[in-house]
């Protein structure tokens, strides 16, 4: 058993490895009459190289001088182009001026092999032995998670010493217990169906051995991530995966948005990992020890000020990580991903990544309660303000992506009042729907030409019946109607707020769940709903999306349905904190202890269908079917309404509201302003004293003594009678010197 | 008696110096050939030092012979672990180096070979040096062959960046020779024979105000090397003038020498010195870690901008050396081999579009990625290396450095920890105008002309590869050498007292 988990992680790495060195040469994409050179051994010479250069040159240079720009597709032939057609629009739109493209140089945008129609169609193979691997990484994974769970086990697994210096040593060892467990269903089973979804999704792309390569590369560090046995694995993988998620934003490299976006990803997590590391480190210090069982037993002892402080900034790590607020502007940046990414880390696994710190971390963070408080703001405030946003977002992904990290902060909610499983089981439920409905809405994208604003969609249920329906599977459960997933794990988020008395998270979390519910149908009905509002030649061509993409899209409606059911049943008491009960016992004992109000209310109250229980279930299910009502009524009866209701609202708010959130309450546009502009204002100063003054400086002392020099060299003449005048002179300042000292 | 190891390393690059004196200049071909022989001559021999025996002598491998004997001067060689260490990462590069002058050098080959093997010499000679005089020496040799490295087959200004060059260190160098003179007399007035020898002149009780000042000297000379701020602006010129061998081995090994400088030589002659400066160093490196990476940040070359991420990095070396912890120390020592290992890579990366496009201006980049991808991944692969991803081998130093200022200050950890994302962000900001979005119209010039990475780059690059993955996954070995040359600083230092006698204004 020991070997097999480390092979979890290990056999996506392999994969990785494999696809790296033996990938290229198992696709092979014909373009553009251009014979698949650009991935040319290492071996090639410069002289063939060159010559191969000269002949694509000739092409592309007419392409230039002859055409200036990409002609914009007319609607006519954006039908029969690729399923990422709206890609390359885009990059034309967004470089301006500079989108020029050479043809040769569109490889890698998602758009090229699909663009001869009746030429040879690409062979792919690269996907194979990754996805195999992966395959056999989550048979092991579950085999795992059933030992975990139902056999009550836990594992730890060394491998060697990694780095020891004095008395910090850090093992590469892998530890799994129940959370892991939980996490581990998520990842590998969401991770494998992300992949077999690429192979359609993905088909046509130049990139394609490229992307999973990255992808495994993802579910290898992922995997660290999740089944590190200290905290330095843990960062680790943090790491990773921030790398990984940097590749896969930046994946079509050649739209100058995502390459933004991919960098901008990478630098706001590492303003988290910032907190992260020296929390990490804060822990050594202390406790010399950065092993989870030995950090846990100690963490005890330490004064409290210390223990919030090391709860505080592993927190702002998880901040970073899960998109919370003020760090979550990079999510939405972070769609110009493919959607598979989107679907993978942007929703089920990375970004879960904070929320499995805090619950690993909970005995830290169960002994600073001041801590747990700032989660929980941070998570209610993230919550509303991400909801708010979502409500007016046009594209689709974006829609997702603010519903991902209002979700996320839910789950912060949750962990901040202390309903640790709670927590957990909606990052569980999350991770299944929210994956669905991202793969859903690539298949929507795909489907639809590439098409991601949801103004030129409408009716798509017509034309994608299995996306549909197993999309709106996923938006029930988003929405938390009774009997799905989501319904169950919120509403014990909510209920526990109640119960534990934290009545303020409890409203905003149903005002939440109300908005929650009315976007995530507005997203449907403007999708599926209505009439057709795109181009009209297109509407011909929307199609449903190839099998190996419709597949995962069922096989996650299974869990969406009935995850809830079976982990959640009792609500507040379900099999799930059975499960989960070994990791967070002492913290929940411990919490009673410091807040005796809410121990009495853990005691006192059991779940009653026909009591407060009940009530609260009830509420839960009402703020989502309201939402769903409302929405229905705006965007399908009554079309006009929400213009009605922005132009008719109190005091005149209604446009100004509107635009904030569509703008992102501004926040991006502060960041770029303080910290963009300020930071390159302030490199120009320092590099401005640097040129100036300690450089001045430098060859200032360089011209003080040529000039010393020069002045002295006049004394040098040559002349006998100067020296001698000279010699005279000395010799009397040292007569004077005599006499006036020694006298 | 056995092989005399350290000088087969230390003169076979002399030996081939000499050889080439009897080549017609005119056979490149036979020249480079000779050049690299002997410079793998020279790593084969230093292969050798992977024997280096944990837990024996403090130093191994040593030869020792008399020179002039007159004033105690010796031919004293021998390594311990941190030289050992820094003796290969200096054949490796070398090799790199001198292999991937290969193609680019066409002027003055014969000169040029016969220069890089001096240098090399002289480097190595610097890490194996256990006399006083002796080191001395060879840290003059090194300098002169950089400065004509620079000054013949540099850019367009490097006149001006070699003289500055050579005449800052200069400065530095002579102000050490007189620090060793006042060591060497000190220890032999108080009665002990004269001599250079390290051993011998290492825990010998300086007066404070002697320490004081001999220190100061030393940390000037070592401090303009490493460089550290704001004796620094001789590095972003010399880097930005000098070929890219030339940077290859000025970042990866000379700035070592400044380093290997304090933790060999100033650190433990003169601990209570030390002590006492050090508070002052810390502050030094701190403003060094943080104004490099800003200044980074805005540069528009691509040498320069890893020019100054160079006294970033650097500046974590002498951060972790003035903690005084372990942790602190080995991720100085181990940052050191990082630096010169990602740095060189990155230097000479840097070079490869610069032979294809002579232009190094980041803004006439762009979308590099679609026509040279080898090149891209292994830019990326040195760009994370570079920024302190684990796994790779920036990480090991840095975390551990910014680990021991933890347990010296948690807010000077915090200051240096900022550099996580500072360097993040200029970093990747280069990756992204060099290689993503769509070529510059002044790169589209270039653009058919451009060809991947040729063979010989590859195999420059291969054991750059190798070690910056090899160092991050598997960091053992290297910290299980340093460990006890560590401790010894550590014992020595901790075993001071600081300046006693002294009031400093600190």
């Amino acid at each position: 058993m020991e070997l097999l988990i480390a092979l979890i992680p290990a056999l996506p790495l392999a994969g990785f490895i494999f696809a790296v060195l033996v990938g290229p040469r198992l696709d092979h994409v014909p373009l553009h009459g251009q014979h698949g050179g650009d991935h040319s051994e290492p071996e090639d010479g410069y002289a063939s190289d060159g010559a191969h250069a000269a002949s694509a040159a000739n092409h592309s240079s007419a392409e230039i001088d002859d055409s200036g720009l990409l002609p914009i597709p007319s609607e006519e032939d954006q039908g029969h182009t690729s399923p990422h057609r709206g890609h390359a629009d885009e990059l034309s739109n967004a470089a301006g001026a500079e989108g020029v493209i050479p043809v040769d140089l569109r490889d890698g945008l998602g758009e090229a092999g699909h663009v001869t129609p009746g030429g040879p169609r690409p062979l792919y193979r690269s996907w194979m032995v990754p996805t195999g691997l992966v395959g056999l990484a989550w048979l092991i994974s579950m085999a795992v998670f059933v030992s975990v769970i139902f056999g009550g086990q836990t594992y730890h697994v060394r491998l060697y010493e990694w780095i020891a210096s004095g008395t910090f040593r850090i093992e590469i060892a892998f530890f799994v217990d129940a959370l892991t467990a939980m996490l581990l269903l998520v990842v590998t089973t969401v991770g494998l169906l992300v992949h077999v979804y690429s192979i359609g999704y993905m088909d046509g792309d130049r990139g394609f051995w490229r992307f999973f390569a990255y992808l495994n590369l993802f579910m290898f560090s992922m995997l660290l991530l999740i089944m590190g046995d200290n905290f330095l694995m843990l960062y680790v993988g943090w790491e990773a995966v921030g790398l990984c998620s940097y590749a896969l934003i930046g994946f079509w490299y050649k739209k100058p948005s995502a390459a933004g976006a991919a960098k901008k990803a990478f630098v706001l997590n590492r303003v988290g990992d910032f907190g992260f590391g020296l929390g990490v480190m804060m822990i050594w210090t202390l406790l010399g020890t950065l092993s989870f069982d030995q950090v846990f037993a100690g963490i005890g002892a330490l004064p409290g000020w210390q223990v919030t402080t090391i709860a505080l900034l592993l927190f702002a790590g998880a901040v970073g990580k899960s998109a919370q607020f003020p760090l979550h502007v990079w999510l939405p940046d972070a769609m110009e991903g493919p959607t598979p990414v989107s679907a993978l880390i942007h929703a089920a696994t990375m970004v879960n990544a904070g929320v499995y710190l805090v619950a690993r971390a909970n005995p830290i963070f169960a002994h600073a309660p001041a801590a747990m408080w700032v989660v929980a703001l941070i998570g209610t405030f993230t919550a509303i303000f991400a909801a708010a946003i979502a409500l007016t977002q046009n594209d689709i992904k974006k829609v997702l992506a603010y519903s991902t990290v209002s979700q996320l902060a839910y789950m912060f909610m949750g962990l901040g009042i202390g309903a640790w499983a709670a927590a957990i089981f909606h990052l569980v439920s999350h991770g299944f729907f929210k994956g669905l409905l991202f793969m859903g809405s690539g298949s929507v994208i795909h489907g639809a030409g590439g098409e991601q604003d949801m103004r030129f969609m409408g009716n798509l249920r017509r034309k994608m019946p299995w996306t549909y329906r197993t999309m709106l599977i996923g938006s029930l459960a988003l929405a938390g109607v009774p009997i799905f997933a989501g319904f169950f794990s919120k509403d014990e988020i909510l209920g526990e707020a109640f119960n534990r008395g934290y009545l303020i998270f409890f409203i905003v979390g149903l005002i939440v769940a109300f908005m929650t519910a009315f976007y995530t149908f507005r997203m449907m009905f403007m999708t599926f709903w209505g009439s057709y509002r795109g181009p009209k030649p297109q509407w011909k061509h929307i199609h449903e999306s190839a099998g190996t993409m419709v597949a995962p899209l069922l096989v996650l409606a299974v869990p969406t349905v009935l995850i809830g059911l079976l982990f959640g049943i009792p609500p507040e008491g379900g099999a799930i904190h059975t499960w989960l009960n070994p990791v967070f016992e002492a913290a929940e004992k411990l919490r009673a202890g410091i807040l005796p109000g809410s121990a009495a209310a853990q005691e006192g109250h059991g779940f009653a269908l026909f009591g407060t229980g009940g009530v609260l279930l009830l509420l839960g299910a009402l703020a989502g079917v309201l939402g769903i009502a409302l929405a229905y009524r705006w965007y399908v009866t009554r079309p006009l309404s929400p213009r009605r209701f922005v132009e008719r609202f109190p005091l005149g708010l209604g446009p100004g509201m509107y635009r904030a959130s569509l703008n992102k309450y501004y926040v991006d546009d502060i960041y770029q302003l303080v910290f963009a502009r300020g930071g390159v204002l302030v490199g120009s100063a320092l590099w401005w004293f640097d040129a100036k003054v300690i450089d001045g400086a430098v060859n200032g002392a360089g011209w003080v003594s040529q000039r010393l020099g020069g002045l002295l060299r006049r004394s040098q003449t040559g002349r006998v009678e100067n020296y001698g005048l000279e010699m005279a002179a000395g010799l009397i300042v040292v007569l004077i010197v005599l006499i006036a000292v020694v006298r | 008696m056995s092989l005399p190891v350290l000088s087969l390393v230390v003169f076979s690059p002399l030996v081939g110096a000499l050889v080439l004196l009897l080549v017609p200049g005119s056979n490149h071909r036979l020249i480079r050939w000779i050049a690299l022989a002997s410079a793998l001559a020279s790593f084969a021999f230093s292969l050798a030092l992977l024997g280096y025996r944990v837990g024996g002598a403090e130093f191994q491998f040593r030869e020792d012979l008399p020179w002039i004997s007159a004033f105690g001067m010796r031919y004293t060689v021998g390594v311990d672990g941190i030289s050992a260490v820094l003796v290969l990462l200096t054949t490796v590069l070398s090799v790199v180096a001198i292999f991937y002058s290969w193609d680019p050098i066409k002027l003055r080959v014969k000169e040029y070979y016969t220069t890089m093997l001096l240098l090399m010499v002289g480097m190595l000679g610097v890490f194996v040096s256990l006399d006083l005089f002796l080191f001395y020496v060879f840290w003059e040799i090194s300098l002169i062959p950089m400065y004509l490295v620079i000054g013949i087959w540099g850019g367009p200004r490097r006149v001006y960046a070699t003289v500055k060059f050579v005449i800052y260190t200069l400065v530095g160098s002579l102000l050490m020779l007189v620090a060793i003179l006042a060591v060497a007399i000190a220890h032999a007035a108080a009665g002990n024979p004269f001599t250079f020898s390290y051993t011998e002149l290492r825990g010998f009780a300086y007066v404070d105000s002697l320490q004081a000042l001999a220190f100061i000297a030393f940390f000037l000379a070592f401090a303009i090397k490493v460089p550290m701020w704001p004796f620094h602006t001789w590095l972003p010129d010399a880097h930005v003038e000098a070929p890219t061998a030339g940077s290859i081995i000025l970042a990866g090994v000379l700035l070592k020498l400044g380093g290997y400088g304090f933790l060999r030589f100033a650190v433990p002659l003169l601990p209570d010195a030390a002590r006492s400066f050090a508070p002052v160093i810390i502050g030094l490196a701190l403003i060094a870690i943080l104004y490099g990476a800003m200044v980074a940040m805005v540069q528009p070359d691509m040498k320069k901008l890893v020019a100054y991420s160079s006294v970033s990095h650097m500046g974590f070396v002498m951060l972790g050396a003035f903690v005084f912890n372990e942790q602190g120390l080995q991720g100085a020592v181990y940052q050191m081999v990082s630096h010169g290992v990602t740095t060189g890579a990155l230097f000479l990366l840097v070079g490869v579009i610069y032979e294809r496009t002579h232009d190094r201006q980041i803004a006439h980049m762009g979308g590099l990625n679609a026509r040279l991808p080898h090149y891209a991944a292994l830019f990326g692969l040195f760009t994370f290396a570079s920024i302190g991803l684990p796994g790779l081998s920036g990480f090991v130093g840095e975390f551990l450095v910014v680990l021991g200022a933890f347990r010296y200050n948690g807010f000077v950890a915090a200051a240096a920890m900022l550099v996580v994302i500072i360097s993040a962000v200029y970093m990747l900001w280069m990756f992204q105008r060099v290689f993503f979005s769509v070529p510059s119209g002044w790169m589209r010039r270039w653009w058919p002309a451009l060809g991947d990475l040729t063979r010989n780059e590859w195999l420059a690059l291969a054991p750059l590869i190798v070690l910056v993955i090899g160092l991050g996954v598997y960091p053992a070995p290297v910290l299980q050498a340093i460990a006890e040359p560590v401790n010894r600083i550590l014992q020595i230092v901790h075993g001071s007292n600081g300046l006693t006698g002294l009031t400093l204004p600190w």
